[in-house]
């Protein structure tokens, strides 16, 4: 039974950084370009280059250990990892291994309401691999592309800290949040510029000895993640519970089964023999160095959720949703200043944001900030709906418009007639005609079947094809009611 | 100390080198005796000595910006490759 079995993790986390050119080559890190059109001889290989370290890729790891609250090491070591593989020109990856940059810190995120700190073990520098195209020729021969080839990397190591599915997907969403704040790096799963292997094993529960664990590789997003951990603890609790043993080993998820598989051309390769990379000096980082990164760091997600809750009075749940992506905290930052309201206008633009953008944002599958719905017409649908000029299905249609096709949220309303009626005399006329229409029903209401209220309600809307504003025609409807049965 | 056959050929294949028995016994021997030089090193005491990884590594790192250089064409790139597809190196297939 997988309840008699407590699940451990360890996450592995390959964060490709934003800078321009390569960690020891000038050739460029953009993704998507035709193969092998951005490499030269050092990434490429050839006799008798050395490197050149990239100085923002130092950088960018010293920002990331500070965010993370790291011990920033002044002196770190680049190794040499040697493998063979079709991808990697050189037969070794330059990386770090004994020495590296960052020690220790940690992720901290809420999981159910509750705070939890995944501790981390280290930060490192390396380089990526190039990459394998399958089928390239008729044979069936693979092709090799190495414009990927000496692209940094960090990767960040977390303690068997991770208990549960849950638990791994929060903190690996924590972890790419805060990179994407820091800007060393875009988030993206799916192209493999936000890669994450995890460690799995089970032992029994109360146990405090950790079991065998298998190395999963090749999940790229938050679903197959959590797939592939929860194939992996039920293959494992069925070896086990069988009497078998789990056996130390890489294995690849396949996205297509929903199942993890051994990697066989990996298990011989676990002795990499590191050995100090020769051609590159050790890294050495002074204090005045790491003192300036620090006074440069940005506001991090939950130091700005945080901010929310205390000056707007956001709830938790929506200081969450809206610091997730940074994106869409700078959109809601930018709108709550342009309609320089206070509490309530903040309060507005936030639902805003969680409601109609975000719904119109998850319909065509980008951020909501990504969407063509600038601030200062979003702060201006919260002017309009505050002032009840229009309402919530109004606030839907210039919301959906403003994403798709940008423009003013005034002049929207006026050419689609958003506008709702809020004028007196015109919602009386209509209440007058609903009440000289429907005698039966006005006679049952006045004898006390309150129910009635939301049928005459909906008589005046129709009435009015839907644009009366519902707080005023409640109020008049109500008024005329009690009038006239006095 | 003397290396078995055994763990010259497990050195040998992670270094992709195929020995033939007679030049497996003789490299046992021969890097036998080069760990057995090294291995003098053992007699000095260096508890307290933090490890050296550089002869020449005092003073800052020499870093390079972080700016976009030309590099090669994919015709130059490839020029030494034994068989090409496309703009890829083409090599006998990869499987996982």
């Amino acid at each position: 039974m997988v309840k008699d079995w407590q699940l451990v993790v360890g996450l592995e986390v390959h964060a490709q950084l934003l800078t321009r050119s390569k960690i020891f080559c000038g050739c460029p890190t953009t993704f998507g370009a035709e193969p092998n059109t951005h490499v030269c001889p050092i990434c490429l290989a050839m006799p008798g280059v050395l490197p050149a370290l990239n100085r923002q890729v130092v950088e960018f790891a010293v920002r990331t250990g500070l965010a993370l609250g790291c011990a920033i090491q002044e002196k770190s070591v680049f190794a040499r990892k040697n493998y063979f593989y079709p991808d990697l020109p050189k037969g070794y990856q330059v990386s770090q291994y004994e020495l590296p940059i960052c020690l220790g810190g940690g992720v901290d995120f809420t999981l159910d309401g509750a705070e939890r700190r995944v501790r981390l073990t280290r930060i490192h520098m390396e380089e990526d691999a190039g990459k394998s195209l399958h089928g390239v020729a008729a044979d069936g021969s693979s092709g090799v592309d190495l414009n990927r080839a000496g692209v940094p990397l960090l990767e960040i190591v977390s303690e068997p800290d991770i208990r549960s599915v849950d638990e791994a997907v929060e903190y690996l969403k924590a972890l790419r949040t805060v990179l994407m704040y820091l800007g060393v790096n875009d988030g993206n799963l799916e192209e493999g510029s936000f890669r994450c292997d995890a460690n799995v094993s089970v032992m029994p529960v109360g146990s405090t000895v950790l079991g065998t664990r298998c190395e999963l590789k090749n999940m790229n997003s938050f679903r197959f993640l959590r797939q592939a951990i929860e194939y992996e603890v039920r293959r494992q609790v069925e070896i086990l519970e069988g009497g078998g043993k789990v056996v130390q080993e890489t294995r690849l998820f396949d996205p297509q089964r929903g199942e993890t598989r051994s990697m066989r051309s990996k298990e011989e390769a676990h002795d990499y023999r590191y050995f100090p990379e020769p051609d590159l000096p050790p890294v050495r980082v002074p204090a005045s160095w790491i003192e300036e990164v620090r006074r440069r760091l940005p506001e991090l997600p939950r130091a700005r959720a945080a901010r929310y809750q205390r000056e707007l009075g956001l709830s938790a749940y929506d200081a969450a949703v809206l610091t997730a992506e940074l994106g869409t905290a700078e959109l809601f930052d930018a709108a709550v200043s342009a309609r320089a309201g206070g509490a309530e206008a903040a309060k507005r633009i936030a639902n805003l944001i969680n409601g109609e953008v975000a719904r119109i944002a998850n319909e065509v599958v980008v951020a909501p900030a990504a969407g063509k719905l600038t601030p200062a017409a979003l702060a201006g649908v919260a002017r309009l709906a505050e002032a009840g000029t229009i309402g919530g299905p109004g606030v839907r249609q210039v919301i959906e418009q403003l994403f798709r096709d940008g423009g003013d949220p005034d002049a929207v309303v006026a050419a689609r007639g958003l506008a709702q009626v809020s004028d007196g005399s015109a919602v009386e006329a209509a209440v007058d005609a609903v009440i000289a229409a429907s005698p039966g029903e006005v006679e049952r209401y006045r004898a006390g079947n309150q129910k009635l209220l939301g049928f005459l309600v909906g008589q005046v809307m129709k009435a009015m094809k839907g644009k009366g504003n519902p707080v005023v025609v409640n109020a008049v409807l109500k008024r005329k009611l009690e009038e006239g049965g006095a | 100390m003397a290396l078995s056959t055994e763990e010259v050929r497990r050195i040998a294949a992670l270094a992709r080198l195929r020995l033939s028995p007679e030049e497996e016994t003789r490299l046992a021997g021969e890097l036998s005796a080069i760990l057995d030089y090294v291995r003098q090193l053992e007699e000095l005491d260096v508890s307290g000595v933090e490890p050296m990884t550089h002869a020449l590594a005092a003073g800052e790192t020499p870093f390079r910006e972080d700016a976009v250089l030309p590099g090669l064409s994919p015709e130059e790139a490839l020029a030494n490759a034994p068989a090409r597809a496309g703009t890829c190196f083409q090599v006998p297939r990869i499987i996982e």
